[in-house]
């Protein structure tokens, strides 16, 4: 697929991540950075749903989850800031798999519908408890190591961080583990009747998405230095779904493309006009009618040889 | 190798099984047949562990296999087709039957290493074995109802089973797809020597293939035995065959 284009693209864009810090204005590495974590998250969010099949509709809880658990553990411990690191995402993959365990039990929409709630109810204890996160307000002013600290230290480090995982999570869907939850997403009673456990499989894909949408949490503390209860209500879990849909759910690298519409959208039409959820409205609705598969589904579909016509 | 002795399953108020016998010897073929709504998709839930029985008992090898989960029961050694087509659709054929090959090797927990090539030498020969093999790169969803249902008995075939169960494998296919089918099942037994209980609404072709047959009506063991037996059973010939002579 896309032979022609690959190795260009390949080359070009390590290249383009690697000088943006020196090429554009602070501001728009701090967009970047952002654009590069929520791209992270997206295709975290699409190992769950678009090659497993679960509707995951709480997918912020663990991005929200892993910012905070880092958060807590740089401001309210005095472990090293590594450390601090790795409880963001294994709380995200710890709380992935009790909310799995629970919901997993139901299918298709109500496993959906309970995850939201289980969600909600993550969130409404973060809002409020104020004595330990901070409640509304979140926590402000978080102590970033110095070296990630300047725009440009944390721009690196999220580079960094998001290519490790997304590469991982790419290893992954090339796995046996990761064709199989494809082949249970197309058809979990085929699936156990060749004698896999769905469940556990299920499961286990679950909490690799925590885990890897908590990473993206906790990358949002080094960029933002910041966390607040929003980043895990249910409104912001449909938003990463929309980069999902938007990009393509059947495509890897789909979700990215649609993190970045998303969010470039978000800051730069949000500068005219406070009703850019109008435009993205639009485009979406455009994008469901007339490009069912996404953006990137529909350019690989292009790219890719027809099928003989004797089928 | 399997037995099943006065099993019986209920939906509600409705008895869809209701006392089923049937034992299948290593290497026969065996075959269930009956009307419509004779309970045969439902035993071979049974068996396969999508359903669990209400009471009965269900032995393969000796061994209760009755309310077992359907994965356990696959790695036990009885796989199956479904009647609907039931595939990967968004895999390839090539996939479709390489999943099936890496579940029996308790391969689907890796992680870390690539799935690409694993397996290939095999999932090859179970193609070139069921002639779908000039397809494999093929999305299976673009296949002809025929090869689809040929490419479900291929993933059957790769966990390897001791007792494959085929649920109406020739159903919706056309005469010639029903000819291949028939040599397939026919290869598969004389070649591995693989037991295989099957059910069909194609009554000449269970005659021809089958060396045991059992007859249920409304969800009830009629008779069971060769061809011979079956045809001179006088209730099999009012319940089933029909007073029309459609046989």
């Amino acid at each position: 697929m896309r032979r022609s284009a690959a190795p260009l693209l390949l080359f070009l864009l390590p290249a383009a991540l690697l000088a943006l810090p020196h090429v554009l204005p602070r501001f728009h590495t701090y967009v970047a950075a952002i654009v590069l974590l929520t791209g992270l998250l997206a295709t975290s969010l699409n190992l769950a749903i678009g090659y497993t099949g679960l509707y995951q509709f709480g997918h912020a809880v663990f991005y929200g989850v892993g910012a905070y658990g880092t958060a807590l553990m740089l401001t309210r411990s005095g472990m090293p800031a590594p450390v601090a690191f790795l409880v963001g995402p294994l709380a995200a993959a710890a709380l992935s798999l009790v909310m799995g365990v629970i919901c997993i039990r139901l299918s298709k929409l109500y496993f959906g519908m309970l995850q939201i709630s289980l969600g909600s109810l993550v969130w409404a204890v973060v809002y409020r408890w104020y004595s330990f996160t901070g409640g509304d307000d979140g926590i402000h002013g978080i102590p970033v190591p110095d070296a990630i600290s300047s725009p440009k230290g944390s721009y690196y480090f999220t580079l960094a961080v998001t290519a490790l995982c997304v590469f991982a999570m790419y290893r992954i869907v090339r796995s046996p583990f990761g064709k199989v939850i494809q082949g249970i997403r197309d058809n979990p009673v085929r699936a156990a009747a060749i004698g896999v456990d769905v469940k556990s499989h299920q499961l286990t894909a679950l909490v690799i998405a925590g885990f890897f949408g908590g990473v993206a949490g906790s990358l949002f503390v080094v960029v933002e230095n910041s966390v607040f209860p929003d980043m895990m209500f249910w409104t912001f879990s449909l938003e990463v779904l929309i980069m999902c849909l938007l990009g393509g759910m059947y495509t890897f690298f789909g979700p990215i493309v649609g993190a970045s519409a998303i969010v470039l959208l978000r800051v730069f039409a949000s500068i005219h006009t406070r009703y850019w959820g109008l435009i993205l409205g639009t485009i979406l609705t455009l994008v469901i009618i007339f490009l069912p598969d996404g953006v990137l589904g529909v350019f690989i579909r292009r790219a890719r040889p027809k099928e003989p016509a004797d089928a | 190798m399997l037995k099943v002795e006065s099993v019986v399953k209920s939906f509600g108020g409705f008895k869809a099984v209701d006392g089923v016998n049937l034992h299948v010897n290593a290497g026969e073929i065996v075959a269930v047949i009956g009307p419509n709504g004779a309970g045969k998709t439902t035993l071979f839930h049974l068996l396969t562990g999508h359903l669990s029985p209400d009471s009965g008992r269900i032995l393969f090898k000796g061994k209760e296999i009755g309310g077992l989960s359907p994965h356990v029961i696959c790695r036990k050694g009885i796989t199956r087709s479904f009647q609907v087509v039931n595939i990967f659709p968004r895999l390839s054929v090539f996939e479709n039957v390489q999943i099936a090959v890496l579940a029996r090797e308790r391969k689907t927990f890796r992680i870390f290493s690539a799935v690409k090539g694993m397996a290939e030498e095999e999932v090859n020969r179970i193609l070139r074995s069921v002639g779908l093999f000039d397809r494999r790169d093929v999305a299976s969803d673009l296949l002809s109802h025929g090869d689809k249902k040929v490419l479900e008995i291929a993933v059957a075939l790769s966990g390897n089973p001791e007792l494959l169960i085929l649920d109406e494998p020739t159903a919706g296919m056309a005469p010639e797809e029903t000819e291949r089918c028939i040599r397939l099942i026919r290869k598969l037994s004389g070649e591995s020597g693989l037991t295989i209980l099957f059910c069909e609404h194609d009554i000449a072709l269970v005659f021809e293939i089958a060396n045991r047959i059992m007859v249920m009506v409304r969800g009830a063991t009629v008779v069971q035995g060769s061809g011979e037996e079956v045809r001179r059973n006088s209730e099999v010939q009012s319940a089933y065959l029909g007073e029309s002579g459609e046989c």
